[in-house]
């Protein structure tokens, strides 16, 4: 409003404090407007559902109640939560000793190991479906959640080896020196000087594998066949009504706005810490 | 070369316990390197080399779980089987399609949000914040959130631009709200990728050519694009490869419908559930070698360096 109408009395200062302030303010709406959308969804009754509008006019928790009151959601939000935790500890933890090599030791085959996970981290993950499919048959891994556990700590090993190791090489090396000089080995500077000092890299590359397996679909859906194993985002997609006359758009959203409230809410609170981890590493999973 | 190595150092032990130490040091070093890193490249070879293998062996045959007693090798029966067919075409034109178009989009939209979130005035914290909700956000929730928020009855953009209209089961519509969506999603990775590359303008160098008489534009063009250059091409080089696997968005927007399949999405239709595996194998095969064509033309013709790559060299 107040850029439509300039007003002369205004200072350029508080001009260019307005621009900046409209410009904010669409930048806010583009990020807010689609998940304004679904939660007001979500809020919204059976019979105001389809009207378009984008607030609800009458607000009910009924959707909520009809997810958690089925197992298919609560199993499959069990499934998300524990796959994507162990997958997350296990990548963390060999991303961790791997990162921590490539930035401070010295070794034949540094290079290929960087290059092996750039490969993968560009990898066209349909192209594992197929083979996965047929080999987790053969091992009886399919619809398990070892079986998904294992391309997720596979695909997320490049993020989180990228991103430890931009963060192990912004450690001061004296330290480890020190260490060594007062009689430590190798392996004890790492346990005693360099963790702790990882500890805030590690943390904020455990958020980013985080919502990488808690993003996936693809394997997801794939690599699954019953409520076994089902993490949500592939549950979702099997929503039907509770009848086939009922429209399953409201507890969709519910379920939706279930698992975005988490990562919402790490990346508020973590949001330094994200950004610094994303363009350090430069790698997306 | 190693291997030779110690015993020599052995003999000489007496006489020089100084090398002696410095070389153990470095053994332990080597050793403790590949013990380190050992977990994770073997994790990432046995989940991906030995499948693509095999997926190229799979793709070699006739297997159809349908008629698993049918099974037998057929050379490159099935490439000639989807190389010929329109269906994969179609869908290669589309994912191609929506590859550069939304990856032009972002690299623009991107821009002036690092230019945005670089620079702003005020509300700096603010725009930086709401900026990662997408990036946060469950692709799948958000392709839920659009597929509402166009579908018929139930939606607000819907009703607003197209009244009449269903916009997702019309192909050109369709294909557009797909392109919103990935847009959407990640544009704020684009931003972030390339807002560290503006971190690296040096201030002094854009006031000198403010000072010599540039315009913003000029400043812009000549200035900032030049040096940002490698991280305009790191972005999208992985921007490109990520978009070309599209498959979340395509999945619950149309399910392929109306000629809007993309590459990923006919392969998922073709195993999951036509359960064809030597033709989905061979889809994914020519999906990994699409793939990986991209990225030599990135990395050959634009110079791309891969990052950390000149890093991991030097030391």
């Amino acid at each position: 409003m107040v850029l439509e109408v300039p007003d002369r009395r205004m200072s350029p200062e508080a001009r260019r404090r307005a621009k900046w302030w409209f410009v904010n303010a669409v930048v806010v709406v583009y990020a807010l407007l689609p998940v304004l959308w679904i939660v007001s969804l979500s809020f919204k009754t059976k019979e105001t559902i389809t009207d378009g509008r984008l607030l609800p006019r009458e607000w009910t928790l009924e959707n909520y109640r009809a997810i958690f009151g089925t197992s298919d959601f609560v199993r499959a939000l069990v499934n998300s939560v524990g796959i994507a935790l162990i997958s997350t500890t296990i990548a963390v933890v060999l991303g961790t000793m791997a990162a921590y090599a490539i930035a401070r030791l010295d070794f034949p085959g540094k290079r290929a190991l960087v290059g092996v996970s750039l490969l993968i981290a560009m990898f066209p993950q349909v192209s594992l479906v197929s083979p996965l499919f047929e080999m987790e048959r053969g091992l009886g891994l399919f619809d398990t959640w070892p079986g998904l556990i294992l391309p997720y700590i596979t695909f997320a090993l490049p993020l989180a080896i990228y991103t430890l190791s931009a963060f192990f090489r912004e450690i001061p090396w004296e330290l480890e020196k020190a260490a060594k000089m007062d009689g430590a080995t190798p392996a004890q500077a790492f346990l005693k000087v360099i963790a702790p000092l990882a500890a805030p890299g590690v943390f904020t590359t455990a958020i980013l594998v985080f919502i990488f397996c808690w993003n996936d679909f693809l394997f997801a859906l794939s690599l699954t066949s019953t409520e076994r194993s089902r993490t949500v985002p592939a549950a979702m997609s099997f929503f039907s009504g509770s009848s086939q006359f009922e429209d399953p758009t409201g507890t969709t959203c519910a379920a939706a706005v279930v698992i975005s409230v988490p990562i919402i809410v790490f990346v508020l609170f973590f949001q330094r810490r994200i950004v610094a981890g994303l363009t350090s590493g430069a790698v997306k999973g | 070369m190693s291997a030779t190595a110690p015993p020599a150092m052995a003999n000489e032990a007496t006489k020089r316990p100084g090398r002696r130490a410095l070389s153990e040091g470095k053994r332990a070093e080597r050793r403790l390197g590949w013990l380190l890193c050992a977990p994770a490249a073997i994790v990432m070879v046995a989940v991906t080399g030995w499948p693509i293998l095999y997926s190229v062996w799979l793709s070699l045959q006739r297997y159809d779980l349908r008629f698993p007693n049918q099974r037998e090798f057929v050379g490159l029966a099935n490439y000639a089987t989807v190389l010929t067919n329109s269906y994969w075409w179609q869908a290669f034109g589309v994912t191609s399609l929506i590859t550069v178009l939304s990856v032009v989009i972002e690299l623009v939209l991107g821009m002036a949000l690092a230019l945005v979130m670089h620079w702003a005035f005020v509300g700096r914290g603010l725009v930086r914040t709401v900026t990662l909700v997408p990036y946060g956000i469950v692709t799948v929730v958000a392709a839920f959130s659009w597929r509402y928020a166009w579908s018929q009855d139930v939606g607000y953009l819907a009703r607003l631009f197209s009244p009449e209209g269903a916009p997702l089961t019309e192909r050109a519509s369709a294909l557009a709200i797909i392109v919103l969506a990935e847009v959407w999603k990640t544009t704020p990775f684009m931003a972030l990728l390339l807002m560290a590359g503006l971190a690296l303008v040096p201030s002094e160098l854009l006031r000198a050519a403010a000072m010599d008489g540039a315009s913003a534009w000029q400043r812009f063009t000549k200035v900032i694009v030049p040096v940002m250059r490698p991280a305009i091409l790191v972005a999208l080089l992985f921007r490109t490869l990520d978009a070309f696997r599209i498959f979340d968005n395509v999945f619950v927007l149309t399910a392929g419908s109306q000629g809007t399949s993309s590459v990923s999405m006919l392969t998922f239709n073709n195993l999951i559930r036509g359960l064809n595996l030597g033709i989905g194998a061979t889809m994914s095969v020519l999906i990994f070698l699409a793939v990986a064509a991209i990225a030599f033309v990135f990395v050959k013709v634009f110079g791309t360096a891969a990052p950390g790559s000149e890093k991991e060299g030097r030391r």
